[in-house]
């Protein structure tokens, strides 16, 4: 067995590897005449131990669950899919057509509804392009990435001619139905009253994000169709070989991978911004690459670094605000995160399972 | 348990450092596109730097990364006690309207955005009549061309930036009825503010079909546009700053936007800061065109004082230039 112990791999090399880009940024943080430790403290402050700042860490948090949950869904086929960007726009737009024109009598059954249509416009927005890897070869990543251009052209196209109301300068959707809008932190856990997670835009989706990761982790894990993507994933022939058909396989991974991304704008349309704004995804579609990597493709791996990631934003953006860090350089941070848990997992891997090994034949 | 407490106390400290700083400071925010943009948000930078220079005062301001950290920086600037806590572009609008009721002794400025007055009787608004400043360099453009045609190249395809456009038209077709004006737009996604190369091209095509002054309003896409002008031998005519400087004898004019103003004027009035709704358009010069020592022999007498017989009009209330984001529409050009 030439392998390390589990833990030494879900917990260990990530656990490293944060230590190697924190290092790293420390140094970069000195380098402009800060105190890396002041900027660590505030970070922690400013995300994690006050109510709002936990609101926003879990805000940021959902968004990077669906996408994470997505990239890693679509990984288990082998499928590179970095257009969760674009199926997150597609979605948002999903969720803004069923709340604008549907007259939803409450938000539970809004929220019911909002769910389909973002998986659905996010399901279709990955159809395209997993229909051209199925039946045409033509490459996922080169194909999904393109159309996260077309989507923001698309959405941009529908705010400024078709869902802006007249005289208003931003390219925005009118506001949802009060009907529709999602209870956030402050109302589950204040009701609605007080400081406790004031201003803060976490709201009921994360708990929706929650019941997608176990969904995904029922769907691969304990189903048939699970195990059909994971063995078109480890062997293309193989799993021809055993009957799988990986046209179907394409498409149905995708469709799942696009759908689980454009659930994110129920969190940003619905939950927080309560009407549809052109920077609907706000990045998160790429992020979700890194905390699919960095989470290993398992759902609570997904979890985990999702939160990571919402500290990292959230504590940045004290960083932006009470230092005189730069918010290039906060973006340099949160990059060497991604470098080194993602990117660089090898140059950790290989050395420590070398010690492993030599550990192993001695003992 | 060492470490939490450490934790702790290190983080208190840091707070400490960072958060007495301020007693009713004034904080700036910037919108998306950043400090430094050559343009509309550095302008404010510009005034609040003035502000700060001649008083010897301090203000804190932010550059933002994603859409929610908009309602946050003026949450944590209001809890923080600064006061007035401004803010720059139209996409403030909603969190300022969102914020402002919870924080009542703070005053919230939005510049390019609104948020009604009766409801948030803390914010003061301030709007520019960007269409009666491109109307008087439209004017200057209509006269000076020999080609009768004319362009203009926008940043994102946006109302406000039509709205540049069209008071732009208006200016032309009032001097040269028979005009051309080509209009178009760098992009439709906020890239398009950062493209000079673009807007190099799209003023080399419209060169191509016979333009001979271009009105580039296209943040740092606009460089291009006024360089290709430049290259070619055609007037480009700059836009928010006075960017006469930038190539001259080439530069016709530039529409100026005082957004540097604006945020001096409301730093300077600190805590006694009047909200509501201000306009600055021409009668109070929060817009107009750049007459300096770089264009002052491009332009001839007749056309000056044709444009400022315009300006006393548009003034007077004689002359009304159409707004193109009250009804989407602009009489004089199409998109």
């Amino acid at each position: 067995m030439d392998r390390m112990p589990v833990w030494a791999d879900v917990v260990l090399i990530p656990l490293i590897s944060l230590l190697l880009a924190a290092a790293l940024s420390a140094v970069a943080i000195w380098a402009i005449g800060e105190n890396p430790w002041d900027a660590f403290a505030l970070m922690v402050d400013g995300a994690l131990m006050r109510s709002s700042g936990w609101g926003y860490t879990l805000y940021y948090a959902t968004n990077f669950i669906f996408c994470g949950l997505a990239v890693s869904v679509a990984f288990h086929a082998k499928l590179f899919n970095i257009g969760g960007e674009g199926q997150a726009v597609i979605g948002s737009l999903g969720v803004a057509l069923c709340c604008l024109y549907i007259p939803w009598p409450h938000w539970t059954i809004a929220l019911l509804g909002s769910t389909v249509f973002a998986a659905l416009f996010g399901a279709l927005w990955a159809l395209i392009p997993a229909y051209l890897q199925a039946a045409r070869g033509s490459h996922i990543v080169i194909t999904t990435i393109m159309f996260n251009f077309i989507a923001a052209a698309l959405l941009n196209y529908v705010l400024v001619n078709h869902l802006r109301p007249v005289g208003a300068m931003e390219p925005a959707s009118a506001t949802f139905p009060e009907a529709t809008h999602l209870p956030n932190f402050r109302d589950i856990f204040a009701g609605g009253e007080g400081v406790l997670f004031r201003g803060s835009p976490a709201n009921v989706t994360f708990f929706v994000a929650l019941a997608a990761c176990l969904l995904v982790w029922l769907l691969i894990w304990r189903t048939k169709l699970g195990y059909e993507i994971r063995s078109q994933g480890y062997s293309e022939s193989g799993a021809k070989y055993a009957g799988i058909s990986p046209f179907r396989i394409i498409i149905v991974a995708m469709l799942i991978s696009g759908g689980l991304a454009g659930l994110m704008g129920i969190n940003v349309t619905q939950g927080e911004a309560e009407r549809l704004i052109l920077n609907s995804a706000e990045g998160a579609g790429f992020i979700g690459i890194a905390v699919a990597l960095m989470g290993r493709n398992h759902p609570f791996g997904v979890l985990l670094a999702s939160i990571l990631f919402g500290f990292l934003y959230q504590g940045g953006a004290e960083l932006a605000m009470w230092t005189s860090i730069p918010r290039e350089l906060i973006v340099v941070i949160q990059a060497l995160v991604i470098l080194f848990t993602g990117a660089l997992d090898n140059m950790v891997r290989w050395p420590l399972e070398r010690v492993f090994m030599a550990m192993r034949q001695e003992g | 348990m060492t470490l939490m407490t450490k934790m702790f106390g290190a983080a208190a400290t840091g707070l400490a450092l960072t958060a007495t700083a301020a007693v009713a400071d004034p904080a700036l925010i910037y919108d998306l596109g950043g400090k430094f943009d050559k343009s509309f948000n550095e302008a404010a930078f510009v005034g609040a730097s003035r502000w700060a220079a001649e008083t010897g005062g301090e203000f804190r301001d932010i550059e933002l990364t994603s859409e929610a950290q908009r309602e946050q920086a003026l949450r944590r600037f209001a809890e923080q006690g600064f006061s007035p806590v401004i803010t720059t572009g139209f996409a403030f609008s909603t969190p300022i309207a969102n914020v402002a009721a919870d924080y009542p002794d703070t005053k919230f400025v939005t510049i390019d955005g609104y948020v009604d007055p009766e409801a948030n009787p803390n914010v003061l608004s301030i709007g520019f009549s960007e269409h009666e400043g491109s109307y008087l360099v439209g004017m200057i453009a209509g006269l000076t061309t020999e080609t009768d045609t004319v362009s203009f190249v926008g940043g994102m395809d946006i109302p406000l930036i039509r709205k540049f456009a069209c008071g732009y038209a208006q200016g032309v077709k009032a001097v040269n009825e028979g005009a051309t004006i080509i209009p178009n737009m760098v992009g439709t996604d906020p890239s398009a503010w950062a493209d000079p190369v673009k807007g190099s091209e799209l003023a080399q095509a419209q060169i191509s079909q016979g333009s001979d002054v271009v009105f580039a309003a296209a943040g740092a896409s606009g460089l291009g546009v006024l360089q290709t002008a430049a290259d070619q031998g055609i007037y480009g005519i700059g836009v928010d700053s006075n960017q006469n400087y930038l190539y001259p004898g080439s530069i016709l004019t530039s529409m100026l936007k005082r957004v540097d103003n604006a945020v001096y004027d409301a730093m300077t009035a600190g805590d006694d800061l009047e909200t509501g709704v201000q306009t600055k358009d021409l009668s109070n010069r929060g817009v107009g065109f750049a007459l300096d020592g770089y264009n002052e022999m491009l332009i001839d007498f007749d056309t000056l004082s044709e444009v400022y017989a315009a300006a006393a009009d548009i003034v007077a209330g004689e002359i009304s230039v159409h707004d193109y984001s009250t009804d989407n529409t602009c009489p004089a050009v199409e998109f």
